[in-house]
């Protein structure tokens, strides 16, 4: 069946009173950067749904990517027909036809927006069920728990026919509840992290710190693609790159071991915290989940947190490794997290960390550093890169070998 | 020269070759090293799994690279037996099946399990209906070609796939090295296909090197335990020329499917029509969509195969008896025995094998030297 729009039905959005304009507005922009490459593509945010006319694009392809966009409860592909009973008789049967099994069920569902059509609800109902009792040997009506539902609807501008409904991702649109930094390793949990700042509506801007040449360009490309993984809930990403080698081999130079990791973590915050102020983010998240990892007790927690008063949001925070796992593979996040390559975070990692840091311990070898230079350093180096879906970072000399394939 | 023995082995396309020889040559690092060599053989690697698997419609996560058809056929069912044992000893297979196939159940018989052959009927068929009574709880692996490599005859995946839908849980395995580049992709990439056996060397590619699909998410026990290479499922350094090569050959293949298999079925009903106005000859493969495009198996009553290779190939065509594999041993072709051809028969039959490259003046040829043959034979004979 070759489908001419799609109907999306707004999720929670509904509810939020007065901000309603602003989401549907946020959305339909959200929708409309996640299509980015279906040139011909409509989209049409209404108060109560949304309609995508597509023109003759790819209905498998764009609802593909609408699963994945954030605030969309379920939407139904649907085929506009003209305003004449007998063309809309001809594409229910042959969309009835196409499903068919022995022994299905089915009922019409009808709804008129627009009145001045010759024939009511009823009549309609009436006419259409009959007609495909007629040319569909075999179906019956069935009005509780049919296997079809045909929703019919009339509008102004012709009928529309459809009889499927998909389940969209839930949660609100992204950007509806600000903007915030993630804090992207090249691990498995930030993603998650990220992907659930998402879900709830937050516009999430990656902060990744890299080590150059003690960290490859390997794992700053797998960040890169790691972030390209997270674009199709929201279109794109900004993805900024901080240098870390300096403060990395000073604090190595100055700090005993035990507290290695604890400041540089503070570092890292401190470096995100100037990041959120200067771009206008409200939070910084991460991917800390309690008692993972040595920097991941609530005693490190505090003592890195007290460099910023700054909201600092941990979704996965009381997860257990499986459930985050669980997540990962969902987003297709999980494999290219696993890959082997150091992180800055693996490769000064001290041989014992402390697991109970403390703070005024962490604030006392700091006095060794130049924390101002450091920082203003780093800030300098900074580079942002616009991530888009289906960006590739991992194999980027696609070029370099089509003569080869 | 006349080459009509593709599905023993097909001659390497020239700019197949030109990528083995540069990849050999500039792209040797080891997929696995962290530095830049490695990295962009790497790339190379992951761009040729990329390419196979868009080139088939699967996830290029779902693509793992073998040595060929026999190790991917030996992976797909002991690899199912490793894995799924404790649930079920029972596999159904054809009696059709490549060695590879059949050997690895004889194989798996001795260690303990069951294995059912499906009888074929007299198109070289199995029935779905005799699959459907087959199968039971303990069953773990359904093994089935897609086309017969002694006949050419196309089993029904469709069908089988249908009735296997009601059995979630059973591995279904295709041996597709035949049946690449015939029009049947479709057929062989169906939705509840799990595991398929490809073949480099037969459709152009180098030896050694072949892939076997596996779904994401069905459970495969590895082989080739080792360094972890194919996702911890098949270790070996990867072979990276021949696997780029391989992508390149499966591109060139595809991209004329069409035209190719509307050739080669061209090709295949004129010797077709010739053969069958002699009365001494039968053949066994028969025109339309239940056979491959390019196989025709025939044989001269009274004849031995052998004996009509060797006549052939002093005229300069090269053809073979059933299949090369059991060709050196004089064996009757385990095909025409499964479709109960009467051995007399069976052991003048002869294998016609085209590729997109033969041409309708060689099918001509091949006719004419054909006519002299058989004049010869009956003059002996009588």
């Amino acid at each position: 069946m070759q489908y001419t729009e799609i109907m999306v039905r707004y999720g929670e959005l509904s509810t939020k009173g007065k901000n309603r304009r602003n989401f549907i507005d946020r959305l339909g922009f959200n929708v409309r950067q996640a299509m980015h490459d279906f040139p011909k593509l409509v989209v049409k945010a209404h108060r109560d749904r949304m309609h995508i006319q597509l023109n003759g694009e790819d209905s498998t392809k764009v609802m593909a990517r609408l699963k994945q966009v954030f605030g969309i409860q379920n939407f139904s592909p649907s085929i506009r027909v003209e305003r004449d009973i007998e063309a809309v008789k001809e594409v229910i049967t042959q969309m009835v036809a196409e499903k068919f099994h022995e022994g299905m069920t089915f009922k019409i569902n009808t709804r008129r927006s627009d009145h001045h059509f010759k024939y009511d609800t009823n009549e309609l109902n009436d006419m259409l069920g009959g007609h495909i009792l007629k040319t569909v040997p075999g179906i019956k009506v069935k009005m509780k728990e049919p296997d079809m539902i045909l929703r019919v609807e009339v509008r102004a501008n012709g009928i529309y026919l459809s009889h499927e409904t998909i389940d969209g991702a839930g949660g609100l649109p992204v950007g509806t509840a600000g903007k915030a930094m993630l804090m992207l390793s090249g691990g498995i949990d930030s993603p998650v992290a990220g992907y659930l700042a998402m879900k709830r509506g937050v516009d999430i801007e990656m902060v990744h710190f890299f080590s150059p040449p003690y960290t490859s360009e390997q794992a700053l490309n797998k960040a890169k693609e790691l972030t390209a993984k997270l674009t199709p809930y929201v279109g794109k990403i900004q993805f900024i790159a901080v240098p870390f080698t300096e403060i990395q081999e000073t604090i190595k130079e100055k700090v005993p071991s035990g507290y290695l990791m604890t400041i540089q973590r503070r570092f890292m915050l401190r470096l995100s915290e100037m990041i959120a102020k200067k771009r206008n983010g409200l939070a910084i998240f991460n991917g800390e989940a309690l008692g993972q990892v040595a920097s991941q007790t609530l005693e490190s927690m505090a003592a890195i947190n007290d460099v910023t008063t700054m909201p600092v949001l941990r979704p996965v925070v009381s997860m257990d490794k499986n459930e985050i796992i669980k997540i990962a593979q969902d987003i297709d996040t999980f494999d290219l997290s696993i890959q082997p390559f150091e992180d800055c975070c693996t490769i000064f990692a001290p041989p014992a960390p402390k697991t109970k840091p403390k703070i005024d311990k962490a604030r006392y070898y700091e006095e060794r550093l130049d924390i101002d230079g450091l920082l203003a350093r780093a800030m300098e180096g900074i580079q942002v890169t616009d991530i888009k879906i289906g960006d590739e970072f991992m194999n980027e000399k696609q070029a370099d070998f089509a003569e080869l394939l | 020269m006349i080459y009509f023995d593709n599905s023993a082995t097909t001659k390497v396309h020239p700019d197949v070759l030109s990528t083995y020889d540069k990849v050999s040559e500039s792209i040797w690092g080891n997929p696995s090293s962290l530095h830049k060599m490695g990295e962009n053989a790497y790339n190379l690697l992951e761009q040729s799994r990329t390419q196979i698997a868009n080139l088939l419609g699967c996830q290029k996560e779902e693509i793992f690279f073998t040595s060929g058809g026999t190790e991917g056929d030996n992976w797909a069912i002991k690899g199912t037996a490793i894995e799924k044992g404790i649930y079920g000893k029972h596999l159904i297979t054809t009696m059709v099946e490549h060695p590879a196939v059949i050997n690895s159940m004889k194989q798996l018989e001795k260690l303990g399990f069951e294995v059912t052959y499906l009888p074929v009927d007299k198109h070289g068929q199995i029935s779905v209906a005799d699959l459907k009574n087959a199968l039971r709880k303990d069953t773990i692996l359904v093994s089935v070609m897609a086309v017969n490599n002694e006949i050419g005859a196309i089993q029904p995946i469709k069908e089988i796939a249908e009735v296997l839908k009601d059995h979630p849980k059973v591995h279904f395995h295709v041996d597709a090295v035949q049946a690449v580049g015939k029009g049947l992709t479709d057929l062989i990439m169906d939705e509840r296909v799990d595991l398929v056996t490809f073949s480099g060397h037969k459709f152009h590619a180098p030896r050694g090197v072949g892939f076997l699909y596996k779904k994401a998410g069905r459970k495969l026990a590895p082989l080739l335990s080792g360094g972890g290479q194919e996702q911890n499922l098949r270790s070996s350094t990867e072979n990276l020329p021949a696997i780029a090569a391989m992508a390149k050959a499966l591109r060139l293949l595809l991209e004329n499917e069409t035209n190719n298999v509307a050739h080669e079925q061209a090709i295949r009903e004129k010797i077709y029509d010739h053969l069958q106005k002699f009365e001494k000859v039968t053949i066994f493969s028969e025109l339309g969509d239940k056979f491959a495009p390019h196989i025709l198996c025939f044989a001269i009553e009274g004849v031995r195969g052998e004996t009509i290779v060797h006549a052939f190939e002093d005229q300069g065509v090269f053809i073979s008896t059933t299949s090369a594999c059991s060709s050196k041993k004089g064996q009757v072709s385990s095909t025409l025995h499964a479709m109960q051809i009467d051995d007399k028969i069976a052991t003048s039959a002869v294998r016609v094998s085209l590729d997109e490259n033969n041409t309708l003046a060689e099918a001509t040829e091949f006719n004419r030297i054909f006519d002299d043959i058989y004049q010869k034979f009956l003059k002996i004979n009588s």
